[in-house]
């Protein structure tokens, strides 16, 4: 199994606080990776280290075995990874089909049609209606749809489902299944349980800035440690 | 790969061409219907519109405000002014002084924008440290009036400014023909073409739509693999070497150059005149500067003062009354007027449709 995303003894400290301490963390080709854990586990922190937002203190993180110590955000793009916001960073005075046409020509030649992409995220009706104008709900699957039409290796999601109805929510998990069967890697930062149970191959706990718990869906669930920490209660 | 494009889909209708094409046909026109002096003055005002554009391109499409296009064109207006007092009249003098002109305010501008954009200065600050710059070299030009203040033959002459440069000339038989009178009207008005058109296709480019994401969103711009240094630094250069190419021809239309055309003055107006105007509309700018200057003009005649009331009383009334300019305001009014009218559904809200530039 190729490994895309390592990360080795991954420490991020703002002045006395240690937020990230010592993670070391895997995403292999191929997964729906979820990372999991309570508010102030360090989850924002973690993700924001792997997109380049934050530099980390000490430890590395290495994609396709390249390290990125030292690699701008936009870089890393370029090498294949591609980020879908928590709050939706759409650009406001630009058309549905723009926010797409500027994803595919980043992406190069090979990209993947447009009208395909408008279809496959459900966006045909909105194509020429600025992004200011769009639902929330729509709005976070153009911002998925920008993410992935930069035909990335690995596609991160933060909290993809936030303020979504339930219909949404689980209209998004198919279609986060579907883009793994497309070859897609992803790894996706959430707290809603119901969704991370409809998608994920593996889960990793983050508590307390460390790695609590790493493995399949069914096995962290098990775990009563990770029941505890998570939703405060024991078995 | 298909070429990206703000516009909507589908081929532009005969209304959008012929809105675009009256102001260029009109400008064409106007020379046969006015006098000698009437042509010099409105050369004088397409002229400015190349600063305005600049500052059009940089503030309404890039997101930066500048208030530094003045620096560039006095960099460029004494270049010029330096070339030709050495080199003398002929044709590749002048022409030589325009290009050395464009390429030192082109240059300066690159230094000065990776300073700024690779320095991490953003927002307000450009804005300052623009203007901090103009202000300098006016003060510094100011006191250029001794007579070791030269560059070979040509002195700076200090508030005075330079002053007996040549026009541009064309190579003849004998004696160079000299650019001046409708000649040098047509001349800038098929640069300002040349240089709007050029423009256009630059933003309706994959580059245009990269700079409109940093615009909106510069982090979430910089997450789609774009770098919004160079991007940045790029629409800056392209905007001071426009408002370059105006100080070099500002120097070739008056023959002279003075340290108060980047003063702080000068340095407010093409805010004012792309924010009247709309500083998303490329071709709207070109107009409302051209009519803001020969309003400016005009009311020079009866003291400087008064232009400069009205100037501020213009913009007041449009930043509150129609924050996105004057002319896209009229035309967006205009518009709703005529879908009701004509009972004909206006665009759908939200939609791209009407997209200015």
């Amino acid at each position: 199994m190729t490994t895309l995303l390592e990360t080795r003894g991954l420490t991020k400290r703002f002045g006395g606080a240690h937020v990230i301490n010592g993670i070391d963390f895997r995403i292999d080709a191929g997964e729906i990776r979820c990372v999991i854990g309570p508010n102030g586990a360090g989850k924002s922190t973690f993700f924001k280290l792997l997109t380049g937002e934050h530099r980390p203190t000490s430890g590395s993180i290495a994609f396709l075995g390249q390290d990125l110590s030292h690699v701008l955000p936009h870089r890393r793009i370029r090498m294949g990874m591609s980020i879908k916001f928590q709050i939706p960073g759409v650009f406001p005075e630009l058309t549905v089909r723009e926010h797409l046409q500027l994803g595919l020509h980043r992406a190069g030649p090979q990209a993947q049609a447009l009208e395909s992409l408008l279809e496959q995220f459900n966006l045909e009706p909105e194509a020429d209606v600025l992004a200011a104008n769009l639902s929330h709900g729509k709005k976070q699957w153009l911002e998925i749809a920008l993410a992935v039409s930069l035909r990335p290796k690995l596609l991160f999601l933060d909290e993809p489902v936030a303020g979504m109805s339930v219909e949404e929510t689980y209209a998004t998990g198919e279609l986060i299944l579907r883009l793994r069967e497309q070859g897609l890697t992803i790894m996706v930062v959430d707290h809603d349980m119901t969704f991370v149970k409809q998608i994920a191959s593996r889960v990793t706990v983050l508590h307390g800035g460390r790695l609590f718990a790493d493995g399949p869906l069914a096995e962290i669930l098990a775990r009563d440690d990770v029941a505890e920490i998570y939703l405060g209660k024991r078995k | 790969m298909d070429r990206l494009s703000f516009a909507p889909a589908g081929r532009p209708n005969a209304r959008r061409i012929l809105l675009l094409a009256a102001p260029w046909v009109l400008a064409f026109l106007l020379p046969l219907a006015a006098d000698d002096v009437t042509t010099g003055n409105l050369a004088y005002c397409l002229v400015w519109a190349f600063t305005a554009l600049g500052l059009a391109l940089m503030w309404g499409h890039g997101g930066i405000l500048s208030f530094g296009q003045t620096a560039f064109f006095g960099i460029s207006g004494y270049t010029y002014g330096i070339v030709t007092l050495n080199y003398g009249e002929a044709w590749t003098s002048s022409w030589g002084g325009l290009l050395v002109g464009l390429a030192a305010s082109i240059v300066v501008a690159f230094l000065l924008g990776y300073m700024i954009f690779y320095g991490k200065i953003r927002g307000v600050f450009i804005g300052i440290l623009t203007l901090s710059v103009t202000l300098v070299l006016e003060t510094f030009m100011a006191q250029t009036a001794g007579p070791q203040w030269a560059v070979g033959e040509a002195r700076l002459n200090g508030f005075n400014g330079m002053s007996g440069m040549p026009p541009l000339a064309v190579p003849w038989p004998g004696d160079p023909i000299f650019i001046e009178g409708n000649a040098f009207y047509y001349l800038v008005l098929a640069m300002l073409a040349i240089a709007y058109v050029l423009s256009r296709r630059m933003l309706h480019s994959p580059f245009g739509l990269s700079l409109a994401a940093i615009r909106e969103n510069p982090q979430r711009a910089e997450m789609l693999g774009i770098d919004i240094r160079k991007h940045q630094m790029l629409v800056f250069v392209a905007g001071c070497g426009l408002a370059g190419l105006s100080g070099a021809l500002y120097t070739i239309w008056g023959s002279y150059i003075t340290p108060s055309s980047m003063g702080l003055t000068a340095a407010a107006m093409p805010v004012i005149w792309v924010a009247t105007a709309g500083r998303k509309s490329l071709g709207g700018v070109i107009v409302g500067t051209a009519i803001l200057v020969w309003l400016s003009q005009s009311l020079a005649i009866y003291g400087s003062q008064y232009a400069l009331i009205l100037m501020g009383a213009i913009l007041l009334f449009v930043v509150l009354a129609a924050p996105e300019g004057l002319l896209p305001g009229v035309l967006k009014h205009a518009r709703r007027l005529g879908a009701l009218a004509g009972r004909k559904p206006a665009p759908a809200p939200g939609t791209g449709q009407g997209r200015q530039s």
